[in-house]
């Protein structure tokens, strides 16, 4: 299905590297990808493999040390600051860290109404502005009223989550990049929320850039599936093949440490 | 926001910093008021007059006389002889003058004087004495000579046709005069400078122009240093490598020669108090812009920042709502911090002489150049530096207690 659809970001040798000499990490290692519009795409891998790295440099928040990232066929051009803002019009980010995404001197209403602006809403009255508000928080099971007037350091991890995710209903970006967007969301609003995005790709076609530890869940949602590990990709193909059907020893060892209930629960592989 | 200031009136360095820097500030403001005298006014004729009440001689001697049935002469002897005096007399007596320890009665004044006035001689052969020591005792003994001569003072007056002195009154050892009585007269609480000055007068006006120097030169340096370190850390790049060559080109040069050098070409009759705060400024702005530039580039990558990119907002206001105030605090400290150094650097200039031309202004820094070019450290006229120092002291002790009190309610907050 992946082939009709047309081509969103594609890379050929993407490669990242930090530090010089001695501290040099090479954090992103000659990646190759090819994602489809409207597909949603899984990335899985360990803790430190490189998938927050790979993600800031398809958004363009950091450099790209080697190689080329290709924006719907064609070189991507994000050299001067003018072009990075038309770039940023049509992708989102929901960072990995919930606790460091906000402004903690800004209101939480201030981050809602910044998406609302950004789609032409500025002049609209605000009472249309509180409903649209209030419409978008009651999707990720948030209570717009109680957060109204308060700061992001007064909310959980869970709720401040939820909130990135409200801003994606708002703002409905061409392009998502999620790093482990419901890492702190109970699986009961996990499930609704992850429908609600769902359903949004069917509305919009968005491709949405899904980064995970849980390969469960990106067998779930995904369409397809790139398995990461140490800066390589390793494996990748749909995500029935590639989890059903692991070729790589990595990605038997990802699939066999998830822990299944009523099953003994074997700490050697760990 | 209020939250924080209640926080930060909560931590007791702060606050003790606070109320001794308001008192200093507060004493600025309402002394002038009270006092309205000019505080460059040469009053006293001669240097350094000690802290006291001067009162009229003409005065005390026309006016309404007392007499008072008081032992005077205890009195003026326990202020012209000390405790040690006596026991250094003690000693002299009973190594040099030959007069047996159980004579000498510490008690009596009268009666060691007299015993004194018999045996001391200056050529006495004193074996084993410094020569500082005998000449202690020569002016002990200048100081004690006729201490115990009763007779009246005799007040006379010429004889406007025969010019010859005519007696018109004795003043008895027991007569007073009230000081109420006396029409004129001046209290110096901490003495007069070098030019007859009164130093407290002067030292209030000094900490006014001190604390003035000090705001310019801290705003400056803040301002500038905020300003560089905000461009150079966000832009990055060769803006970045362009601010910080300036920068350490400004750091290799020692800031304080610089100040030397620029405070010299300047020229004395032209450096007024607030050129000499702005160039104090200007040559102090370069770990201020250092320490915000590191800061921002560690701000800069936050995921706020990022996010706020993604939002599709300015360059400018990323900076200004996204970056600086996570630096508030920070820059609010720094900003104390200038204060402090652009005081002390102006006494230090001063002290040099390239500090604010003297004429119109006395400057701490002044203060303290006037009182050592006048040697008053050597003359034992500590009224006229030692309330300086304590006075630099207390504005450096209570900025820097404010400072490190709004460290301690700050950094938590920084690291979130
Ligand atoms: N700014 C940086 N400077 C230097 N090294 C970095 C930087 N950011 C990441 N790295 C290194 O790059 C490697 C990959 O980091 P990255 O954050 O992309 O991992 P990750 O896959 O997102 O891990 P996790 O699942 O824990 O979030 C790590 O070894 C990390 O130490
Ligand atoms: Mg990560």
């Amino acid at each position: 299905m992946s082939e009709k659809r047309a081509q969103c970001l594609t890379g050929k040798g993407v490669t990242k590297v930090f530090g010089l000499g001695d501290k040099k990490t090479v954090a992103v290692d000659h990646v190759d990808f090819d994602f489809r519009e409207g597909e949603i795409i899984s990335i899985v891998g360990e803790s430190g493999s490189g998938k927050t790295t790979l993600s800031k440099m398809l958004l363009g928040l950091i450099s790209v040390s080697e190689g080329e990232v290709m924006f719907q066929g064609k070189p991507r051009d994000i050299s001067t600051n003018q072009k990075k803002k038309e770039y940023w019009k049509g992708i989102q980010a929901i960072f990995q860290d919930p606790f460091s995404s906000y402004n903690t001197f800004n209101k939480i209403d201030s981050v809602l109404l910044d998406c609302i602006n950004m789609r032409g809403g500025k002049s609209l009255p605000y009472d249309q502005k509180f409903e649209m508000m209030r419409e978008a928080c009651s999707f990720v099971n948030l209570e717009f009223k109680e957060l109204t007037n308060k700061y992001p350091f007064e909310l959980s991890g869970g709720q401040m989550q939820r909130l990135m995710i409200a801003r994606i209903f708002l703002l409905k970006p061409k392009i998502l990049l999620a790093d482990e967007p419901t890492s702190m969301i109970d699986a009961c609003s996990r499930a609704t929320i992850l429908d609600m995005l769902l359903k949004l790709r069917d509305e919009i076609n968005m491709t949405i850039i899904f980064i995970t530890h849980d390969i469960g869940l990106a067998y779930y949602i995904s369409d397809s599936v790139y398995i990461m590990e140490h800066g390589k990709f390793v494996e990748h193909g749909k995500a029935e093949d590639v989890i059903l059907h692991p070729k790589a020893t990595y990605t038997q060892r990802l699939i066999n440490d998830v822990p299944k209930i009523y099953e003994e629960w074997d700490l050697s592989t760990v | 926001m209020k939250n924080t200031l209640r926080q930060v009136f909560h931590s007791p360095k702060f606050v003790i910093g606070f109320v001794i820097f308001a008192a200093l500030l507060l004493t600025t403001i309402i002394y002038p008021i009270i006092v309205t005298a000019d505080p460059l006014e040469m009053v006293g004729n001669g240097n350094f007059f000690k802290p006291g009440t001067y009162v009229s001689v003409k005065d005390s001697v026309e006016g309404t006389r007392y007499t008072l049935n008081v032992d005077v002469k205890a009195g003026s002897l326990d202020s012209k002889i000390s405790a040690e005096d006596k026991e250094s007399m003690k000693e002299w007596l009973t190594k040099f003058g030959g007069v047996a320890e159980a004579d000498i009665n510490l008690e009596d004044t009268e009666g060691l004087i007299a015993l004194w006035e018999a045996n001391y001689s200056e050529d006495a052969d004193q074996p084993g004495l410094t020569a500082s020591r005998k000449k202690y005792f020569v002016r002990l003994n200048k100081n004690i000579d006729g201490v115990l001569l009763d007779s009246d003072v005799i007040i006379a007056q010429k004889d406007p046709e025969t010019g010859e002195l005519v007696e018109s009154a004795t003043i008895g050892s027991k007569e007073f005069v009230n000081t109420k009585d006396v029409a004129n007269k001046k209290t110096f609480i901490l003495g007069t400078d070098n030019f007859g000055r009164d130093v407290l007068t002067e030292l209030v006006d000094a900490t006014k122009t001190s604390l003035r120097v000090g705001l310019i030169a801290g705003i400056i340096a803040t301002l500038i240093g905020l300003f560089l370190g905000l461009i150079s850390g966000y832009m990055g790049g060769v803006v970045d490598d362009l601010i910080m060559f300036i920068t350490n080109m400004f750091t290799v040069i020692p800031s304080f020669v610089l100040l030397i050098l620029i405070s010299y070409s300047v020229g004395q009759n032209a450096r007024g108090v607030n050129l000499v705060g702005i160039i104090i400024g200007l040559t102090s702005w370069t770990w201020t812009t250092r320490s915000v530039r590191s800061q921002v580039i560690s701000l800069r990558n936050r995921d706020h920042v990022n996010l706020s990119k993604l939002s599709g907002h300015s360059m400018m206001r990323i900076v200004l709502t996204d970056i600086l105030p996570y630096l508030a605090s920070y820059v609010v400290m720094a900003f104390i911090l200038q204060i402090s150094s652009g005081i002390l650097s102006e006494a230090q200039l001063s002290m040099l002489g390239l500090g604010p031309s003297t004429s119109n202004a006395a400057t701490l820094g002044l203060m303290m150049n006037w009182a050592t070019a006048y040697a008053a450290p050597l003359n034992g006229s500590w009224w006229a530096y030692f309330p300086v120092v304590v006075t630099i002291a207390l504005i450096a002790f209570s900025l820097n207690l404010m400072n490190t009190g709004l460290d301690q309610v700050f950094n938590p907050q920084l690291r979130d």
